[in-house]
């Protein structure tokens, strides 16, 4: 067991971690210490292959399998120097102003929230990718919604010299994408900020972090730890816990907090997603180009958002429900396959949450709303439709039965697309937007931390990550989670001298 | 050592396998050999717990048909086999519909995961994106 202190340890290097470690980079500079704790390894830029076999079970926990404790949803937690924003297509939203207003926390408005994005906007290079970049996956989904009466509205992307690999969500192999891996963890490096790598944290006592340091293990990926493989022990004026929805309320739950934090873990929430295909007579461009360039909003008045997608062949082969000679003809056609993700907008409820199994370990509560059941079938329809208006011959679809609906029955969507058909472990869903945990509210009563992410009666103790979100915020949510975390590391700037003293 | 977990097994997820995907029945020995080494490998990586649910759901899937068809698994017929999976997949049960789901994305992982089965599918993305991709098509017009 080694020992030591520092001034601040971050825990968790993602889009709340990052934007943390760069905000405090003052204090670094000044001498004080400044720790990132990440539980993934960090790459070079070469190790991105593009592969899923290789890199799935590298940057993501369990391989992307990582499942709800009913198995009926797979959800994606990213894990890498970086964390998620290594493995997103770059989606740069900013917060909507219903949602947040909905959220009703004290000092959280949306005018804040998006004047504190829109920084971040410009710092990642976030900007509309020019007509020539667009591939026909895209056009078709924004020329179909429009002839389907849809409004397609392009997504601004935070990249910096794409070339089309496509390959975003396995790692970009062009170090385009402007995640925190290459924006503020390395400045935050440069200003002194340490950043330790296969560093996970297995509980706080106190302001005292305890930390598992793991060894490379022979073929694989990625450096090995900056720190010696053991145990540590950290003692720390300010700890900010910034591993996600899932790592952070885990992480606080298995440090025994939940008894005086009566809803930590829960208000769970995410997008629950599936994907359809639509099959065209000719070859499209599809795996080459940004593939997430147009999304149709539907929120506010259906409960879904649509958005463009191409996914690499097995995670294609997995979401297409069925199987045998249907399901392999529609993989045969995966050059003239356009693709369309539904994500519904789903809500807090009671019973969906997070706790830990009893080594310590995440699991996930989850269950299907009808809300969201219906949002899913509502976003199946809508997507029927476009595929048609932008000229498929046939679609598959998840909720419909039989899956495929050709062309010439296309009168029949609403009949052949319902809520019966939607079965739970049998319709793939997955989820890569995962919020909640440990809400942001007034008191323990209703929530775990203020709108400064301070934890209820441990002002030492902030949360920075999307575990503060009270409700799901209904769209793409890494803009807000940098501009929530700007929040947390202006209320740590503001509180540090006092804390700092108070624990010495 | 991977293969090892599940030797044993080795039969019934063949059967599954050519049911889910029935171009796996033409593999030849390398392929199985990868396919059931990209399952393997993709179990071994899993918890215990997982383990051994993945390895009990195949031998339940070998010997489900018995009381119905007289015949297990491994040795049905194709459409009895796609009979029992349909069966498995609208079961009431979500623990069974949950374990064909698994076995299932294991034997898409198994075939689809290999570059032979993406290359024939014509997916052909890479780190050179919309230049590669424009480079390639050149070369395959001086080609023709």
């Amino acid at each position: 067991m080694t020992s030591l202190r520092c001034d601040v340890v971050i825990i968790g290097s993602g889009a709340g971690g990052g934007t943390v470690a760069l905000a405090l980079a003052p204090l670094a500079a000044a001498g004080r210490r400044v720790l990132v704790l990440e539980q993934g390894a960090r790459f070079d830029d070469h190790e991105f292959s593009g592969r899923e076999l290789e890199m799935a079970p590298a940057l993501y926990e369990e391989g992307g399998g990582f499942l709800t404790a009913d198995g009926a949803m797979t959800l994606a937690l990213g894990r890498a120097y970086g964390g998620s924003t290594v493995v997103y297509t770059g989606t740069s939203l900013t917060a909507p102003e219903r949602v947040i207003r909905e959220w009703d926390v004290p000092g959280v408005t949306a005018g804040d929230l998006v004047r504190r994005a829109r920084r971040y906007a410009e710092q990642n290079a976030v900007h509309l990718l020019p007509e020539a970049e667009l591939n026909d996956n895209n056009r078709l989904f924004r020329d179909g919604a429009a002839r389907a009466g849809f409004r397609a509205e392009q997504f601004p992307l935070n990249l910096k010299g794409c070339r089309g690999s496509s390959l975003c969500n396995l790692g970009c192999p062009n170090l385009a994408k402007q995640g925190t891996h290459r924006v503020q963890l390395p400045a935050a490096e440069a200003a002194g900020v340490e950043v330790v790598t296969r560093a996970t944290a297995l509980r706080i006592e106190g302001r005292r972090v305890h930390v598992r340091v793991v060894a490379k293990q022979p073929g694989e990926r990625g450096r090995p730890s900056e720190w010696a493989p053991g145990e540590y022990r950290i003692d720390a004026g300010i700890v900010v816990a910034a591993g996600g929805a899932v790592g952070t309320s885990a992480l606080l739950l298995r440090s025994g907090l939940r008894r005086g934090l009566p809803r930590l873990g829960d208000g769970f929430t995410c997008h629950p997603a599936f994907i359809l295909v639509g099959e065209h007579a000719r070859a499209i461009t599809n795996d080459v180009g940004h593939p997430k360039s147009y999304f149709v909003d539907r929120g506010a008045e259906d409960g879904y958002v649509l958005e463009t997608c191409m996914y690499f062949p097995f995670t294609t082969a997995k979401n297409l429900t069925g199987f045998g000679a249907e399901h392999s003809a529609m993989m045969r056609a995966y050059r003239r396959l356009q693709m369309i993700l539904v994500l519904a907008c789903d809500r807090a409820v009671p019973g969906n949450r997070i706790t830990v199994d009893r080594a310590g370990r995440p699991v996930v509560h989850y269950r299907f709303t009808a809300d969201v059941i219906r949002a899913m079938v509502a976003a199946t329809r809508a997507s029927a439709r476009i595929f048609f208006a932008a000229g498929a011959r046939r679609v598959h679809a998840p909720t419909a039965a039989p899956h495929i609906i050709e062309a010439a029955d296309a009168a029949s969507i609403d009949a052949r697309i319902r809520a019966e058909h939607f079965i739970p472990n049998t319709t793939t869903v997955s989820a890569a937007h995962l919020m909640g945990g440990c809400g942001m509210g007034r008191s323990v009563g209703d929530s775990v931390s203020d709108g400064h992410g301070r934890v209820h009666g441990m002002p030492w103790l902030r949360v920075a990550d999307s575990s503060l979100f009270p409700d799901a915020l209904q769209i793409n949510p890494y803009l807000t989670i940098m501009a929530l975390a700007d929040r947390v590391a202006e209320g740590v700037l503001a509180d540090f001298g006092a804390l700092a003293e108070a624990s010495l | 050592m991977t293969r090892g977990l599940l030797a044993d097994r080795e039969a019934v997820l063949r059967a599954i396998a050519v049911t889910v995907v029935p171009e796996a029945g033409a593999l030849a020995d390398a392929g199985w050999r990868e396919l059931l080494d990209i399952v393997a490998d993709a179990v071994a990586q899993r918890p215990a717990r997982v383990q051994r649910q993945v390895r009990l759901f195949l031998k339940l899937v070998d010997l489900l048909p018995l009381l119905r068809y007289g015949r297990t698994f491994v040795r049905a017929d194709a459409r009895t086999r796609t009979a029992v999976l349909q069966r498995l997949e609208r079961s009431p049960s979500a623990r069974l519909r949950q374990g064909l789901w698994g076995v299932r994305t294991l034997v898409l992982m198994g075939y689809y995961a290999r570059p032979e089965a993406q290359g024939e599918l014509g997916y052909r993305a890479q780190a050179g994106g919309w230049s590669a991709r424009a480079a390639a098509e050149a070369g395959a017009r001086l080609v023709r």
